[in-house]
């Protein structure tokens, strides 16, 4: 098993807006250990998100390498890449993404439609995962029905259910207030220490980055330091 | 929760929207049912497998008479066992009812047609009376005529020699059909063909078709050839069909009902494509941001296709079979309610013609948004872009 889950190297994302060609990222190296809690933080326009989905395989670098989990992952074709990632990543988003035609136990259902698992193994895994997220009273009720705090534990939920080794958050407590925030946040920390997942999350909140293990910013597309926490 | 699950629940996330929209798929194929049913009655070719009966008519049209005198030609004709005549007459009952009336030749009717079922007595009345006059028994329980009685008709062809249309039978007899189905067609008259050639300013001598009854074992194809062949280049060339195309014919008088039917079909299914096709690309555009979690999940491209396209799929089907099942419901109902006069058979070739239609249907709708949602970028729809 590798040691990093994460490598980076040289990379260089450019998207080309009408004639302008605009680099969001450039040159950009970094690795991250298989179990670390990384934050991204920088200002709007940083690169952080973009960074954040090309390690997720959501997008392709323009040049460079990306290295998940030992997967050349901008090697791999469109198909392969989605179902590289409902295998090996969880995705947690600001605005929580449910489908307001599932329930709660119907979102967090969704990922293993891909999987060969009966009806019966995909419902255990479903109320594992809401009892994690501790939600399992809630599971009948539509995304309408619940709180933002109980929308954004249920996209948790979904991010775990397939129990993936690496999750990505972007801005995930961005739309929480500061207790519910802590809430997601220190579910994100457990999931990251009791669970052993690897966990990279985008924000803009320096208290939502104390819960990381170490925090990454980057300016201009460029990574500026790396700040080890205690 | 199953793939099909999550599709019936997007398909119900509004709710009035796709329940109107199932409403127009249903209603084009129940019209569609129903006219398909009308143009594939029409549109049956010439079939003499199994024909009994012959009908020979003017080449032109069966509005041409023919010369009676073509008779002994006919019967000479091998293969043919009988020949009777008839002639439209144009009846009409009372003030403005058009009544299927034909002046025929007692006796060889008689024996051309032995589905018609009467006392033996009421066919000697028919040959023996000259103002004689046989109704069927739809039709004279519709208007309550009963034997015995004087029945007034007047044609909106033939007046008589002087000059007045009306004209007045005796009604001798009322006959019914040997089964059941033929007891539902039993909404003619009959009267006797010297009557009216005697008693007509015109079209004395002449008929309109001769209906010729096979020997058993004869080829009507041959019978066919061999009449038509034999009045080529004459003056009263002739058109030899089997029975049931000529009165297929007959009805087609009206137009080519095959193309009106065409018509309105494409007219049903262009707007329904319009109105389903509109119904779908704007569900697709409304959840672009849904989509992209989808395949951030790890749906691929295909999946996502795949659940649009099944989308729109089950919309067509679900409307589509609904629309069959109710035309299938309203042939029969129309069949019950003219007493089987007018059948609009909703069977296995329109219905499979309808499955064909609603597949075509399913993918016409739906290929396009299911295309622009297999092509979405998942970083530009998550960015709203």
């Amino acid at each position: 098993m590798p040691e990093f889950m994460v490598q980076v190297r040289n990379v260089t994302k450019a998207y080309e807006r009408g004639k302008q060609k605009i680099e969001v990222l450039h040159e950009l190296t970094l690795d991250i250990p298989r179990g670390d809690f990384v934050a991204l933080m920088g200002p709007s326009g940083s690169g952080k998100t973009t960074l954040l989905n090309l390690i997720g395989g959501l997008d392709k670098p323009s040049a460079g390498e990306i290295h998940v989990g030992g997967v050349h992952i901008d090697r791999l074709s469109s198909s392969e890449l989605a179902r590289w990632r409902a295998r090996n990543v969880g995705f947690v988003f600001q605005f929580y993404n449910l489908m307001p035609v599932l329930s709660a136990e119907g979102n967090v259902e969704l990922p293993l439609l891909l999987t060969r698992l009966s009806a019966a193994q995909r419902k255990k895994s479903v109320a594992a995962a809401l009892a994690l997220v501790g939600l399992a009273d809630r599971a009948k009720h539509k995304p309408r029905e619940l709180s933002g705090g109980q929308e954004q534990r249920v996209a948790v939920a979904r991010a775990l259910v397939s129990d993936p080794p690496l999750l990505v958050c972007d801005e995930p407590t961005g739309d929480l207030d500061r207790k519910t925030a802590d809430e997601i946040l220190g579910l994100l920390q457990v999931l990251n220490r009791e669970h052993g997942k690897t966990i990279v999350i985008v924000t803009h909140d320096p208290k939502a980055a104390e819960y990381a293990r170490r925090t990454l910013h980057l300016e201009k597309g460029q990574l500026l330091e790396q700040a080890t926490l205690a | 929760m199953t793939r099909a699950g999550f599709v019936v629940a997007n398909l119900f996330r509004k709710k009035t929207r796709t329940i109107l929209t199932l409403l127009s798929v249903t209603t084009a194929f129940l019209l569609f049912g129903l006219l398909q049913s009308l143009s594939h009655v029409f549109n049956a070719g010439a079939d003499f497998v199994g024909a009994t009966r012959l009908v020979t008519q003017a080449r032109v049209s069966f509005t041409q008479p023919l010369p009676v005198g073509m008779l002994p030609k006919l019967e000479a004709v091998p293969g043919v066992a009988r020949v009777t005549y008839s002639q439209w007459f144009g009846g009409v009952w009372q003030t403005n009812t058009q009544v299927f009336t034909f002046a025929v030749d007692a006796p060889s009717y008689h024996d051309v047609y032995p589905e018609w079922v009467m006392p033996e007595d009421q066919w000697k009345a028919f040959t023996a009376t000259r103002t004689a006059m046989l109704a069927g028994r739809l039709l004279a329980d519709q208007y309550g005529w009963k034997v015995g009685q004087k029945i007034p008709l007047s044609s909106n062809i033939y007046p008589q020699k002087n000059g007045s249309k009306s004209w007045e039978f005796d009604l001798v007899g009322i006959y019914d059909g040997k089964d059941e189905n033929w007891k539902k067609q039993t909404n003619a008259v009959f009267i006797n063909h010297d009557y009216f050639d005697e008693a007509t300013l015109f079209g004395k001598d002449r008929t309109n078709f001769f209906i010729i009854k096979l020997a058993p074992g004869a080829s009507g194809e041959a019978v066919s050839k061999t009449i038509d062949g034999m009045f080529e280049n004459s003056p009263d060339e002739t058109k030899t069909q089997t029975e049931k195309e000529f009165n297929l014919g007959f009805v087609k008088q009206i137009g080519d009902i095959g193309l009106m039917v065409r018509w309105i079909l494409f007219a049903v299914f262009f707007t329904l494509l319009l109105v389903v096709g509109n119904t779908m690309a704007q569900s697709v555009r409304e959840r672009v941001p849904e989509l992209a979690v989808l395949k951030t999940l790890g749906f691929s491209d295909t999946d996502v296709l795949g659940l649009v396209l099944a989308e729109a799929g089950a919309l067509c089907v679900a409307g589509g079979l609904l629309g069959l099942t109710l035309a299938s419901v309203a042939g029969g109902m129309v069949e019950k309610a003219t007493g089987g006069q007018f059948q609009l058979p909703v069977d296995a070739f329109v219905w499979s013609v309808g499955i064909a239609a609603i597949l075509l249907m399913s993918i016409a709708v739906g290929l396009l948004p299911a295309l622009r949602a297999q092509r979405l970028k998942i970083v530009d729809a998550l960015a709203g872009r």
